[in-house]
């Protein structure tokens, strides 16, 4: 496991190093000079000579993404444009909003997707296996956008079942749970979809599995085969899946902020650049995909330490 | 997939098609005229889908609008399997250091968020329909070059490939003739059922305002129209969602269908 652990690790760290290059060459690529950018039409020769200097735009290259490699990993990804505040307080400050979106997200389908999943396997070429099927493949298709428009145009707009906008008052969970309600279904009901497939499919799978025949034989309850031996070894890949899947709610969760009217880093990405605030969008984009590769790594591990297979595979 | 659920996707991609195709026929009045009177008029009959803030007709710009999409998919994707074909072979083919690399860069890629990617690729190309190929491409990319490098290097060592290279083939030429048509198969469906997630990002990206430029009429961009006037005039966003929905749930079923056809041993997998 320890082999396993460092070598997945290792492998985080390099795919985090290789998107810092990847990001910084954006930067470097943006046509005009950032100082220039930075400062607007007004400023003087002078003032965009110092702050290039401040920026370290007047060091060669390689010197540059050194300097910006080296911040980053501690965790300095230089000021924003605006305040002059740390980029990264900034991000940190929206991101527990974000974080609870995606949160959000994964309960609507991990709580739809695995029981409808696990059902369609039982009820195999039942008319309810093949409804499951086709509403899975359904919500999968449909964009997350559209179903956080159509969501807010339904519920909150013509019924008025549930608020529009914002997050809620911030000492009120119940309230922040109810303006949480509509954009975590925008975010997480294609999920539903994909995790009720991943679900059935490795039912259906382990369901023939000996051991499982095995415990028919012995003469055990339906139920707890299905629940008990099934289940927990039909789980294993969505947890994988659930890896992938919060990278993608990142995604969602991006229009799902900009359409409620939520805080969250989607909204300040968008909003930063709307006023062409581009350290912020890199910064915010890199503290994303930072979270995006940890996650990951952390379902890896838990498969890892689950599923022996897994370990020696590596 | 059932198969009556495979010719509901065809259906559903022909009325999509044959809209874009022949919107100047089916709609006659000019997507992009602006006619203050009219402004968010509600459906009727002289404008089936009703008009927007400029007093557009929603029902043309719907039908216009799906030429954008089906174009930019058609094209993103074509570009998405030439980069990622000659990557995957290089990837497969070349040497092992190289491979590496390779992968690992492919992996970075797809370590960013597909939205945050393509927001921070706008500060690079702006607001355009060059930045959605981009992020299209990008996004493709490291899936089919997984793909074709896969499939090349267990071909590398087969007798067929040893053979036509003890003949004295260049590495082009085993790669064009021997190695291209037996790893290209399976790329195609997975190409094909990738067109709905393409249609949605340029869609997702226009929405934004950071696709396709206005006034050019986007399922997106009149999705956007409608959210703004969400409140007053409901049929403008639903006007906007409609197609997206449609198109990508056609595409979707169809692509599912033609999966089962050619590769009969992933029917009822998921």
């Amino acid at each position: 496991m320890l082999h396993y652990t460092l070598s997945r690790l290792g492998l985080a760290v390099l795919i985090v190093s290789v998107a810092m290059l990847i990001l910084f060459s954006m930067i470097y690529l943006i046509p005009g000079d950032p100082a220039a950018v930075a400062l607007g039409p007004r400023a003087t020769a002078a003032m965009r000579e110092a702050l290039r200097i401040k920026m370290g735009l007047d060091q060669p290259v390689w010197v540059q993404f050194w300097n910006f490699f080296i911040n980053a990993w501690q965790g300095d990804l230089g000021n924003e444009v605006l305040s002059d505040r740390p980029v990264s307080r900034v991000v940190l400050e929206q991101l527990p909003y974000t974080l609870a979106l995606i949160a959000g997200g994964m309960v609507w389908s991990v709580a739809l997707g695995i029981p409808l999943g696990c059902w369609a396997a039982v009820k195999r070429g039942s008319l309810a296996d093949r409804l499951v099927g086709v509403l899975s493949v359904a919500v999968i298709a449909v964009p997350s956008f559209v179903v956080a428009i159509y969501a807010l145009l339904i519920f909150a707009v013509s019924l008025r079942w549930l608020p529009a906008i914002g997050a809620g008052e911030p000492d009120d969970l119940g309230d922040q749970l109810v303006h949480l309600i509509l954009p975590s279904i925008a975010v997480g009901l294609g999920w539903v979809g994909y995790i009720a497939r991943m679900v059935r499919a490795s039912m259906l799978e382990v369901l023939e599995a000996q051991h499982i025949r095995t415990a028919r034989a012995f003469g055990l309850p339906d139920n707890q085969i299905t629940y008990q031996y099934a289940l927990t070894i039909a789980i294993l890949p969505t947890i994988t899946l659930l890896g992938v899947g919060i990278g993608q709610m990142l995604s969602s969760a991006v229009f799902a902020e900009i359409v409620f009217a939520r805080p969250g880093v989607g909204k300040l990405v968008y909003d930063a650049i709307l006023t062409r605030n581009y350290p912020l969008v890199t910064g915010a984009v890199l503290v994303t995909t930072v979270l995006f590769v940890l996650i990951n790594l952390v379902a890896d591990l838990i498969v890892g330490a689950l599923d022996p297979r897994v370990r020696s595979s590596f | 997939m059932a198969e009556p659920l495979g010719a509901l996707g065809i259906i559903l991609v022909l009325l999509v098609v044959g809209g874009a195709v022949f919107a100047d026929l089916i709609a006659s009045a000019d997507p992009n005229k602006i006619a203050p009177r009219d402004r968010f008029l509600s459906p009727s009959i002289d404008h089936l889908m009703g008009t927007d803030q400029l007093g557009r007709d929603l029902f043309a710009r719907v039908l216009h609008g799906g030429r954008i999409a089906l174009s930019v998919a058609l094209f993103a994707t074509a570009a998405s399997l030439a980069v990622g074909i000659v990557l995957g072979l290089i990837a497969g083919y070349g040497p092992r250091w190289l491979d590496n690399i390779m992968i690992l860069v492919f992996d970075a890629l797809k370590s960013f968020p597909t939205v945050m990617l393509a927001l921070a690729l706008v500060t690079l190309f702006g607001p355009s329909l060059t930045a959605v190929v981009v992020v299209v491409v990008l996004v493709n990319v490291p899936g089919y070059a997984r793909i074709i490098r896969t499939q090349t290097l267990a071909l590398k060592s087969a007798e067929f490939v040893t053979a036509a290279q003890s003949m004295g083939a260049g590495a082009g030429r085993i790669l064009r003739v021997h190695v291209l048509p037996n790893v290209i198969g399976p790329l195609l469906i997975l190409a094909s059922m990738d067109i709905p997630v393409v249609i949605a990002i340029e869609a997702g990206m226009s929405f934004l305002g950071l696709g396709v430029r206005p006034p050019t009429p986007s399922w997106g961009a009149i999705l956007n129209d409608g959210f703004t006037a969400i409140r007053d005039t409901p049929w403008i966003a639903v006007a906007g969602g409609l197609p997206i929905i449609l198109t990508t749930l056609g595409f979707t079923f169809l692509g599912e269908a033609l999966r089962d056809v050619f590769d009969p041993r992933l029917k009822g997998r998921g």
